[in-house]
């Protein structure tokens, strides 16, 4: 026999134990020493999604159905995978906007809806005071079994009197503590710091106590006597539902573990730095993990224990440390189920008192007050609505309890809540990523969805309660099949959650997506949409931007310090006028940047959508066009994306236009050469052909010349041909060089035997215009790497011309080769009337000949090329200094030494000429 | 009726060519070797017509024309203007400056003793 | 930010994996595959792939910021 005054006192000390940590944390928390700021703590905190439900329910689940009930937990990790993208937005959302509950998010999100914050609200209210019931249920039950150690026996009917009834006192106690934690402050969105602590030592605690049981349980089912050993009697369906229901049901919990008003509080609202969400994506999982480990163990050895199935599987986890004598046990898993129960009533009390008060009564409040300024003491009164709501709510759960009692209504009815708040899924996640919905498409969503929700499961599970005639649930109304609640439209075979999953969201999408788009986005609802859907570039949104109007920064600093404190307004104040950079926060400008900081401020303590109207009564704001709206949106996100755009582009094309003005320099430059080019050589190609073409016709018509004249012309045609001839093999020569066309065969080559090879070429004209050739060149032989043939024409060229020069008879030409620096230097000079200073630039340009020995000899393109040469293979050419004494031209090239054969190949390969 | 005509050219061939023209049409030839020499020989002289090279060392055919129009005694000697530069603009350049006649080289002997009569024709 | 679209890539994998290895008719044929030491494949195999799923999670988060 465990005494009542034990189970009582270790329930109390338990929740003693909560409200200390709660109050430590709070304390911390105003130090600013936050305790739950860190990732692990907020994954705790998600763990509320498991309740008595988990606690108790899951062993009765595997012990009725084999492995259904992993559903309700393999969502939940599937959809924490997708929480890095998912759940940060709606938490970067929430922050920006100061949601307070998801009813004000759906209803911030649509326009500031007051109208779809009160539906959300209804439906959050008629769908999870149920499940809040069926926790007042699991600590009145666990309780009373306790209460008959070692006896094992279910609770009764609840026929004691009523102050007697331990739901209805435990109801009142978390009624109480849930205002003292719940409602400090009216500040909704500020995060309750020593809430989130309590909840993450319950999770730990509920964890512990489950894993321990767990083990003992499993070593004792492992050990047990008299009973055939383990391996052949699992009882349990070894199956899944069939892979329709078993998917249906865990993408059903993947929704409600985002979407359960508990769950938004403690991800969405109570989340202190987005950047937990991301330990949470295991962390969470591995904690739905852990919990469900022992689950199959134990409702096996329930099973085994209680064969004739007259203990309820869901008791297991009570009764079987009762049965194995365990009275310690029992009592740790009493105080597991305890925390697992208190946590979700406390939790989601706190989330749908919020929302009732904000979403539900403040607005009616206010549309009392019909535009007028909202009374003054509506701050108080409006935490006193809040603490009403809380104490009303737990009455709720607790009246569904003693009616539903033992009813079908109740043992069903978590999966059931799950489907209701799975009707928020279209416009929550729908309102994220889609900018098209409209408010009353949200309202058609939820409204469709809630009323085939109360149709196909709320109905049929009172009807299952025998408070409905159960034919209704088989023929439907009038006798109609098609309408049958459990087969609509003559679906049959599947589970019925299923079946009004998939009807319900089925017609809670058809509404949304249709009803909004009957009408584009109004100004404000377009204005929230850019606001939640691109929330990640937020920076370059301002909803300011859309404010106008006129307005009086006291009047709205009057009104956040109903709500607020004078304390909490002025500060609030006082940070938002130094960020803005002005000392003095009455000297705020009354701008739509102010306006909007009031009413964002205001939004964490009433909900966007009261907020809304409380700072449209004390501001005049002039109404914008939805044209305008979208057109300020339009430019806000794409102005700075285009100007830098632009100013890219601009820099761009005048970088372009730069370098196309310089190319076109060039190529006017070089089609100017070109035309010099080509005039120069039509000129010089004519020159000789006008000489040609003169004879011929004199020889051709004249003839009866003398003998003697006749062959001095032929002479002159003879001549001119080659002139001719050789022009335009320069001429061509020239060009192939220029255009790197030219074949280069460089090798190792000796100067001297270059010297030989063109005094052999020039040996005739030297002779002719008998010309003393003087050498002076070294012994060793001077090797270069070069093409020979290219080089002996550089020479030949150099000689020809000296030979020309050179007076006739009495010249002298010299060929000097030396040493210089890191290579040769090979010069040839004349004595003939040399090149004066001015012309020693023009010698190397095509055509252009030294003036100074009357007539040239030449084509003029001879030392254009030489010089061509020589600067493709390293060297240079030059006429080297020295007048009167006749002309000297030199050219250096680089030396080849034996050890720098590499060299070459290097050389190679960086001309690409040669091929 | 012999005249005199002096040749301003720097290519020897050619003033060998036109040399050997004008004095089997029984004409009294002088030879300039540039402009400079030209203008002077010119002054000197007083030919009764000119045949002018265009590209030549120191002073260009251009350039003695202008100087000729420009000296009174010889603004009316008329002026054949001979040049290997084919192009249009300097075609009506050197008749814009004055010169009677232009022919391109290479050029028809034939057509040139026509020219030559013909100059010399209208002066008389 | 590629750092982040990189963190999102790999979790959206793991997910369809899971989705795939948990959800689709791949689960079928243990439904009958009987016993390893005395416990139903299915039970195995779920709890394997699912204690899979976590550490595939907890390592892609490691790996790319926690």
């Amino acid at each position: 026999m465990i005494g009542n005054a034990l189970i009582i006192g270790l329930a109390f000390a338990y929740l003693g134990l909560l409200f200390g940590v709660a109050y430590w944390a709070d304390r911390r928390a105003d130090q600013g020493r936050s305790v739950i700021a860190h990732p692990t703590i907020y994954a705790l905190s998600l763990a509320v999604y498991c309740t008595a439900w988990t606690f108790y329910g899951s062993v009765g689940r595997a012990a009725a159905s084999g492995l259904d009930f992993l559903t309700i937990y393999l969502g939940p990790t599937l959809m924490a995978l997708l929480w890095g993208s998912l759940l940060v937005k709606m938490v970067r959302v929430s922050k920006a906007e100061r949601i307070t509950s998801i009813a004000d998010f759906i209803g911030s999100r649509y326009g500031k809806s007051q109208v779809l914050g009160g539906l959300v609200t209804v439906i959050a209210v008629v769908g999870v005071v149920p499940y809040i019931a069926l926790q007042l249920k699991a600590i009145a039950w666990s309780f009373q079994i306790l209460h008959h150690y070692p006896e094992v026996r279910m609770p009764g009917d609840g026929d004691q009197p009523l102050w007697g009834d331990t739901a209805f006192v435990i109801a009142l106690l978390l009624a109480a503590f849930t205002i003292l934690f719940g409602t400090r402050q009216l500040d909704a969105s500020e995060r309750h710091e020593g809430l989130v602590a309590a909840i993450a030592v319950e999770s730990l605690v509920k964890l512990v106590a489950f894993l321990v049981a767990g083990v003992y349980i499993t070593y004792r089912l492992l050990n047990l006597e008299g009973v055939a050993p383990p391996p052949s009697l699992p009882p349990l369906s070894p199956d899944i539902p069939p892979l329709l229901d078993w998917l249906a049901i865990s993408g059903l919990a993947a929704l409600a573990v985002m979407l359960l008003p508990r769950q938004f509080q403690v991800a969405v609202v109570e989340n202190g730095d987005v950047r937990h969400v991301r330990r949470a994506i295991w962390l969470f999982p591995l904690y739905l993990f852990l919990i469900n480990l022992f689950v199959l163990p134990i409702a096996v050895a329930g099973l085994v224990v209680f064969p004739d199935g007259d203990v309820d599987a869901d008791t297991f986890m009570l009764t079987l440390p009762i049965a194995f004598e365990q009275p310690w046990l029992a009592l740790l898993v009493f105080v597991g189920g305890l925390s697992a129960a208190t946590g979700m009533v406390i939790v989601e009390t706190i989330a749908l008192s919020t929302m009732v008060s904000n979403d539900l009564i403040l607005p009616l409040l206010l549309r009392r007050a019909r535009g007028r300024s909202p009374p003054a003491d509506l701050g108080r009164r409006l935490l006193a609505i809040r603490r009403g709501a809380i104490v009303a709510i737990l009455l709720l759960g607790y009246l569904y309890y003693r009616f539903a009692g033992e009813a079908y209504a109740l043992v069903s009815i978590g999966l059931i809540s799950f489907v209701a708040v799975a009707q928020f899924a279209p416009a929550v996640i729908g309102g994220l990523y889609w900018r098209g919905g409209t408010r009353e498409g949200a309202l058609a969503g939820l409204s469709a969805g809630f009323l085939v929700w109360v149709y196909t499961l709320l109905l049929p599970s009172f009807a299952k309660s025998a408070w409905l005639p159960v034919a209704f649930m088989e023929s439907g109304p009038g006798g109609l099949d098609l309408l049958a609640p459990l087969a609509l439209f003559g679906v049959v075979g599947w589970n019925e959650i299923t079946h009004g999953l998939f009807w319900s969201l089925t017609a809670n999408i058809v509404a949304f997506v249709a009803v909004s788009a009957l009408r584009e986005p109004n100004a404000v609802e377009a204005a929230q949409a850019r606001l939640f859907v691109d929330v990640e570039r937020r920076a370059a949104l301002k909803r300011a931007t859309l404010w106008r109007g006129s307005a009086e920064v006291a009047e709205l600093r009057a009104l956040a310090e109903r709500f607020l404190g004078v304390e909490r307004t002025q500060a609030a104040f006082g940070r938002f006028a130094q960020a803005r950079g002005i000392a003095d926060p009455a000297a705020l400008p009354a701008d739509g940047e102010t306006v909007d900081f009031a009413e964002t401020l205001l939004s964490g303590a009433v909900g966007g959508a009261s907020a809304r109207v409380m700072v449209a009564s004390v501001t005049d704001e002039e109404a914008i066009g939805l044209d305008e709206v979208l057109s300020i949106l339009d430019e806000a996100s794409q102005i700075r994306a285009y100007s830098r755009e632009l100013e890219r582009k601009s820099l761009a094309l005048e970088a372009a236009t730069a370098e196309l003005r310089e190319a076109n320099r060039r190529l006017t430059e070089l089609d100017r050469m070109k035309d010099d080019f080509m005039s120069s050589v039509t000129h010089e190609l004519r020159t000789p052909l006008a000489s040609i073409r003169a004879f011929s016709e004199i020889l051709h018509d004249d003839p009866d010349l003398p003998l003697e004249q006749r062959r001095r012309f032929l002479g002159i045609l003879v001549s001119e041909t080659e002139r001719l001839s050789r022009l335009v093999s320069q001429v061509l020569d020239l060009a192939k060089i220029e255009s790197g066309h030219v074949d280069w065969r460089t090798e190792v080559v000796s100067l001297q035997a270059v010297i030989d090879q063109a005094l052999a070429a020039t040996g005739r004209l030297v002779a002719e215009r008998g010309i003393e050739v003087r050498q002076d060149v070294p012994a060793a032989p001077a090797l270069v790497w070069a093409d020979r043939d290219r080089l002996v024409q550089v020479l030949v060229n150099l000689l020809s011309n000296a030979a020309k020069f050179a007076p006739p008879a009495a010249g002298r030409v010299g060929i000097r080769l030396v040493a210089a620096g890191p290579g040769w230097r090979l010069c040839v000079s004349d004595n003939g009337p040399g090149i004066p200073e001015a012309d020693r630039g023009l010698v190397f340009e095509k055509f252009r000949q030294s003036a100074s020995g009357g007539k040239p000899l030449g084509t003029g393109l001879g030392l254009p090329i030489s010089r061509q040469i020589v600067e493709h293979l390293g060297g240079r050419l030059w006429v080297a200094g020295g007048t009167g004494k006749g002309a000297t031209l030199c050219f250096e090239l680089p030396a080849h030494r034996p050890a720098q054969a590499e060299r070459g190949s290097d050389y190679d390969q960086t001309h690409p000429d040669h091929r | 009726m012999t005249k005199r005509i002096l040749i301003i050219d720097d290519e020897p061939n050619i003033v060998i060519s036109l040399e050997f023209l004008m004095t089997r049409e029984g004409h009294e030839v002088r030879v300039a070797g540039d402009g400079e020499a030209g203008l002077a020989e010119a002054r000197r002289c007083r030919p009764d017509l000119i045949v002018l090279d265009v590209m030549m060392p120191k002073l260009d055919g251009f350039a003695v024309l202008e100087a000729l129009r420009a000296d009174p005694d010889l603004a009316a000697t008329p002026v054949l203007m001979l040049t290997a530069k084919g192009r249009e603009a300097e075609r009506r350049k050197g008749l814009e400056l004055g010169a009677e006649a232009y022919m391109p080289k290479p050029f028809s002997t034939r057509d040139l003793v026509r020219k030559i009569a013909e100059l010399l024709a209208r002066d008389a | 930010m590629p750092h982040t679209r990189l963190l999102h890539k790999r979790l959206l994998a793991v997910f369809l994996a899971a989705l795939l290895l948990l959800f689709s008719p791949l689960v079928l044929p243990l439904e009958g595959a009987g016993r390893w030491f005395g416990i139903p494949v299915l039970f195995i195999y779920l709890f394997a792939v699912w204690g899979g799923v976590i550490a595939a999670a907890a390592w892609v988060l490691s790996r790319l910021g926690d």
